[in-house]
């Protein structure tokens, strides 16, 4: 899974959770809370939605690393690339 | 029938406030209509007497039914006499349509012949347009014969698009009820600041130990919280009505959710002093996923006891809530941030939350509301006990 695909996953799983925003352009560094007008909620669901489909843990603590789109993808490819 | 927005074909009267016969007044509640927006409370915009009764609860009818008939006082009839030049029919509960005039308040309001200034004039066409739109027409210049009133007058007084304001269902009924909040309760306003570092480093602890699914918010904390210090503060729960303050048995807490573009929405979470914090996020967000896809239930709007309002993590250190009527308090939580805050003669940088309290005046006092606010602090200094 390259770092196009998990920037498309992650925007999959934004606009399910605030269909309001699909479509919405957002930069790679923007924070998503501010662009997307996304709340605590909204984050706490895109953890457990990203968990649930990539089948592995996303710690509380990793949580604002999804704060940016950017942020997001260096993140969850860390996670991914061979140990 | 008032429309409470384009897409609104039909609503269902819920229960008559007032019965047959009964005089009303302006502001008075008289009916609770439902539609797929939630329960709406229909107000009454002139004094006058409740003659007729036309629909029955239960009914569903179709915008523009009329409900009621209401009739004017005495005087009010032979004004008219005087003045129409046909007779004028009775004032109705009118059949307002999305593009009459603001909103559901609005919609129940009964023709102005009542404010008709001695000596002018309106034709029945004006005048059944001037209802239609709610204008009064001792504000309308005549330009017809002798001045009187015509149609053209009242169209160019209020051009449709002009005066209709497109606003969205949800925004009416804000605007309903705060609007009748500001005019009917006495609010008085508390706050208080606390450090919140046993709850936030509890709440990062049971974090760290459960998967995402099974994490919480602080939000589940302080609501919990609220319910459980509600319990000894009876006076804070409950509905204001005809007959003054009643408590309510059981705590729902109102909570108050934002829709993203605007809106507000305040469904009950029921019986909140009896669910766990797992059980109170699952419902917590359960409710706010719903609300944003418009499919909340009437019960949960019509039932809430007390109203709780979050700002969350973006939000600001404090929030002066209005009191959603017929409830009696509302608490808000502004956002979490680090403050310096003095531990005896030490300053140490701590997580601070500021909660704030609007309560009626009519059914508690400051010093109550100071003890309450207190003791959801307290309650927040021992998390592993919520």
């Amino acid at each position: 899974m390259n770092r196009e695909d998990l920037r498309q996953m992650i925007l999959e799983e934004i606009s399910a959770i605030a269909p309001e925003t699909d479509g919405v352009a957002v930069d790679d560094s923007e924070d998503l809370r501010e662009a997307l007008d996304l709340d605590s909620m909204d984050i706490f669901n895109l953890v457990v939605a990203l968990s649930q489909r990539l089948g592995f843990d996303i710690p509380d603590a990793d949580a604002p690393r999804l704060i940016t789109l950017g942020g997001g993808v260096d993140y969850l490819a860390g996670r991914i690339a061979p140990r | 029938m008032p429309s409470l927005g384009s897409d609104m074909e039909a609503g269902i009267l819920v229960e008559w406030m007032k019965q047959q016969g009964e005089k009303v007044s302006r502001g008075d509640i008289i009916a609770v209509v439902e539609t797929d927006k939630g329960a709406i409370e229909v107000e009454v915009f002139e004094d006058g007497t409740l003659a007729e009764l036309l629909v029955q609860p239960g009914e569903k009818v179709p915008v523009g039914t009329p409900l009621a008939r209401i009739t004017g006082p005495k005087d009010t009839a032979s004004t008219e006499r005087r003045h129409a030049s046909a007779p004028a029919p009775t004032p109705a509960v009118p059949m307002p349509t999305v593009s009459s005039v603001q909103g559901a308040e609005a919609a129940i309001q009964p023709p102005t012949v009542t404010t008709l200034a001695e000596g002018s004039r309106a034709t029945p066409a004006a005048r059944l347009l001037a209802s239609e739109r709610g204008i009064d027409l001792a504000l309308v210049k005549g330009t017809g014969p002798d001045g009187s009133i015509v149609r053209r007058d009242i169209e160019e007084a209020a051009p449709r698009a002009a005066t209709v304001p497109d606003l969205e269902p949800m925004r009416r009924a804000i605007a309903a009820a705060m609007s009748r909040a500001k005019r009917d309760i006495p609010h008085y306003y508390l706050g208080h600041s606390f450090d919140v570092s046993q709850a936030v480093q509890w709440l990062d602890a049971y974090n760290a130990a459960h998967p995402p699914q099974e994490r919480l918010l602080l939000g589940a904390l302080t609501l919990k919280a609220v319910a459980l210090a509600l319990k000894d503060f009876p006076e804070f729960n409950g509905f204001y009505g005809p007959d003054g303050f009643v408590p309510a048995s059981a705590i729902h807490i109102g909570t108050a959710i934002a829709m993203r573009g605007g809106g507000l929405a305040a469904p009950a979470i029921h019986n909140t002093d009896t669910l766990t914090l797992a059980e109170l996020m699952e419902r917590l967000r359960d409710l706010i996923g719903r609300v944003r896809k418009g499919g909340f239930r009437s019960s949960e709007i019509s039932d809430p006891t007390i109203t709780v309002s979050s700002l969350g993590d973006r939000g600001v250190d404090m929030l002066l809530p209005i009191i959603y009527p017929p409830q009696v308090a509302i608490i808000g939580f502004g956002s979490v941030a680090p403050r310096a805050w003095a531990i005896e003669d030490a300053v140490a940088v701590r997580p601070v939350l500021t909660a704030t309290l609007a309560a009626d005046h009519r059914a508690s006092d400051g010093h109550r509301g100071a003890l309450l606010l207190r003791r959801i602090g307290g309650l927040l200094d021992t998390p592993e006990d919520l």
